[in-house]
């Protein structure tokens, strides 16, 4: 278990990148905590991969420099870094038992037999795999041949971190919640730094201690769950965390007054004045209906196009100026024909070129 | 709801009833015919029984053509399976040397095998043959006309060179289909190179292996055109395989009964062999303990 330091890191799979858009990987740094679970979420070609192949020495990053506690390991091989991972696709060695694939990692470093008799009977009762500990790998299920993998990573005590390469992908729907908690469990009980590899929302915040955002090659957010819902520090994570994503709307700012729609808001903070693109967002949960012409300021005004009921909440898809603008109400409001929505000026985070502007009081 | 008995269906496996039958089941059933039947000529055929069977079975002349076989066989499937996998793994997985490496290898399989038994029977001659040329003349006295061992050795070196690349191929086939993950997994557990091969590769290239082995197997096993071209069987008895000798039988001599009979317990030799290969090797590595059960 170690503490993980990306000291200005960056990678471009281009031999010499010369502008920003070269690097599949933007300068990142920052430390993870030992024992911390990480969740790197991001669509597809974000780098989240890069990020992971770089920690796992798999990649050697064009700039800067990896810690594990004190020691760089930046140009040691994977073998060398003493971590282990969990890839997209189960991987068990066929031919062996459960036990010996348990086994295998810790006999290739030459451990006495009767500690690897005790360490991997100890991982099987951890994954509830004791019964078919004498079973060929080859015949089980994809979530317990995921577990295997895991195991062999969970019976070498001193890995430094255990990666997940979106890990769940191949698992059935039923199974993927009960695999999440028990790795949540297992982290909680033994406290190894895990790093987690998703596009999925809902595996990374409910993985994660801290989920790192990335886009287009850029860490964009490190925060928890809940920061990531309340203040989104690019409208990316607005759009990603969230369903439906927060609403953004091109809007005018100066000083503390937004115009947005036609109507003039006063927001409770004032603001630089902007050149570029200005952004108003805001998180359907936080956006209330109200009859036509009123509410505070008239409200907003918005064309209800479609109200998806989903059972707890309704969904309400409405076009403000051409843009979507969605609502989530609570189960049993009532949707006005003609409704205009209203806002909390508090709950409106501004955004400069996709980035938060926090303002001043 | 209920559903009408009809066996109209049958109808549609027809063709392929019809189809099989002029290929194989008819030619097979000739051979079944003759080798219970005894004939003088003019169509004129009395009924044998088992006799050319008994004859078959108890013949020396059989039984030294087939341990020759069975020889032939288990040395070319102990050279060219290893030497296959050998070559396979030292194949490059990606970039420009792999059209290459491919081309190289599947060259041999493209040649007809009269050619290659023509090619290696003037290659050894040491008159105007390259290496029997050089054999000569560096004190090697090799002659495979007149020689056993060395008739036995341009034979079996002739099959090797002609057929390991099919090892190679399908080996190779085997080795690309395993996904990257897996090396880097073994690298993570600090597996070696031979645990690598041993517990990664050897049980991905299983399926192939068997293929491969069964394939080797069947066609040396019914080995005739190189020894044919190149030794003619020779020199005495010592390169007549089974195939050679039933051609020598049936045309040579015109028995038409015990060719027969030879033909078909050849046939079901094979048969039997592929069998035992095929079930031996689809078994190992099966799960011995579906029931589970703890340590």
């Amino acid at each position: 278990m170690a503490k993980i330091t990306l000291d200005k890191i960056a990678h471009s799979y281009l031999p010499y990148p010369k502008t920003d858009a070269d690097f599949a990987l933007k300068e990142i740094d920052h430390v993870w905590e030992d024992g911390g679970a990480y969740a790197l979420l991001g669509p597809s070609g974000c780098g989240k991969t890069t990020l992971l192949n770089i920690i796992s020495g798999l990649l050697v990053p064009s700039l800067g420099n990896l810690l594990f506690d004190k020691q760089d390991v930046t140009h040691l091989a994977p073998e060398q870094r003493n971590i282990a991972e969990v890839f997209q696709f189960p991987v068990v060695y066929d031919t062996m038992t459960v036990a010996e694939n348990l086994a295998f990692p810790l006999v290739n470093r030459r451990i006495p037999r009767d500690e690897i008799t005790k360490r991997v009977s100890a991982a099987l009762d951890m994954l509830d795999l004791t019964d078919k500990a004498n079973r060929k790998a080859q015949g089980l299920t994809a979530d317990e041949k995921q577990k295997i993998s895991l195991g062999r990573g969970l019976v070498r005590y001193d890995v430094n971190a255990i990666l997940f390469d979106e890990p769940l992908t191949v698992i059935d729907p039923h199974m993927k919640w009960q695999l999440r908690t028990e790795l949540k469990a297992l982290h909680r009980r033994f406290g190894h730094t895990m790093i987690y590899v998703t596009h999925d929302q809902t595996e990374a915040l409910t993985f994660a201690d801290k989920v790192v955002v990335m886009y287009e090659g850029e860490v964009v957010q490190i925060g928890t769950p809940e920061e990531l819902f309340d203040d989104p520090a690019h409208t990316f994570v607005g759009y990603f965390i969230g369903s439906p994503g927060m609403n953004v709307l091109p809007c005018d700012v100066a000083g503390d007054k937004l115009t947005l729609g036609g109507r003039e808001i006063t927001l409770g903070r004032r603001y630089p004045k902007m050149s570029g693109k200005t952004e108003v967002g805001v998180r359907p949960e936080f956006v209330r209906l109200a009859p036509a012409g009123q509410g505070a300021a008239g409200g907003l005004p918005i064309t209800v196009t479609a109200v998806e009921d989903i059972g707890r909440f309704k969904i309400v898809r409405a076009q403000l100026q051409g843009h979507s603008f969605d609502a989530v109400l609570p189960e049993g409001s009532e949707v006005p024909a003609e409704a205009s929505a209203v806002v909390d000026p508090a709950r409106l985070k501004i955004y400069h070129d996709s980035h938060l502007v926090r303002g001043t009081a | 709801m209920d559903k009408t008995p009809n066996n109209k269906a049958w109808f549609m496996v027809l063709p392929v009833v019809v189809l099989v039958a002029i290929t194989a089941i008819i030619p097979l059933m000739t051979v079944v015919n003759y080798s219970v039947q005894d004939t003088f000529g003019q169509n004129q055929f009395f009924w044998a029984g088992t006799v050319w069977f008994e004859e078959v079975l108890a013949s020396e002349r059989f039984h030294d053509a087939l341990l020759r076989n069975l020889a032939f066989s288990g040395i070319i499937l102990a050279i060219e399976i290893p030497l296959g996998i050998a070559v396979a793994l030292a194949m490059p997985r990606k970039g420009l040397w792999v059209p290459v490496c491919l081309i190289l290898m599947a060259l041999p399989l493209l040649i007809p095998w009269n050619v290659v038994g023509t090619i290696w029977q003037v290659f050894g001659r040491a008159d105007i043959g390259l290496l029997g040329y050089f054999l000569a003349s560096i004190g090697v006295d090799y002659n495979y006309a007149q020689n056993a061992f060395d008739a036995w050795a341009t034979v079996i070196v002739m099959d090797v060179w002609h057929w390991t690349s099919l090892v190679v191929l399908l080996c190779y086939a085997g080795l690309v289909s395993i996904p990257e993950a897996y090396y880097q997994a073994a690298r993570i557990d600090g597996a070696s190179r031979w645990k690598v091969f041993r517990y990664i590769q050897l049980p991905k290239m299983n399926r192939v292996l068997l293929i491969a082995v069964l394939l080797r197997f069947m066609d040396s096993f019914m080995i005739y055109t190189e020894p044919f071209v190149v030794t003619g069987g020779g020199p005495g008895n010592s390169t007549t395989f089974l195939s050679i000798d039933l051609v020598k039988l049936a045309i040579g001599q015109f028995d038409l009964g015990p060719a027969a009979a030879m033909s078909l317990i050849y046939f079901l030799i094979i048969l039997l062999l592929s069998w035992v290969f095929y079930t031996v090797m689809t078994n190992y590595g099966a799960d011995k303990n579906p029931a589970g059960g703890g340590q």
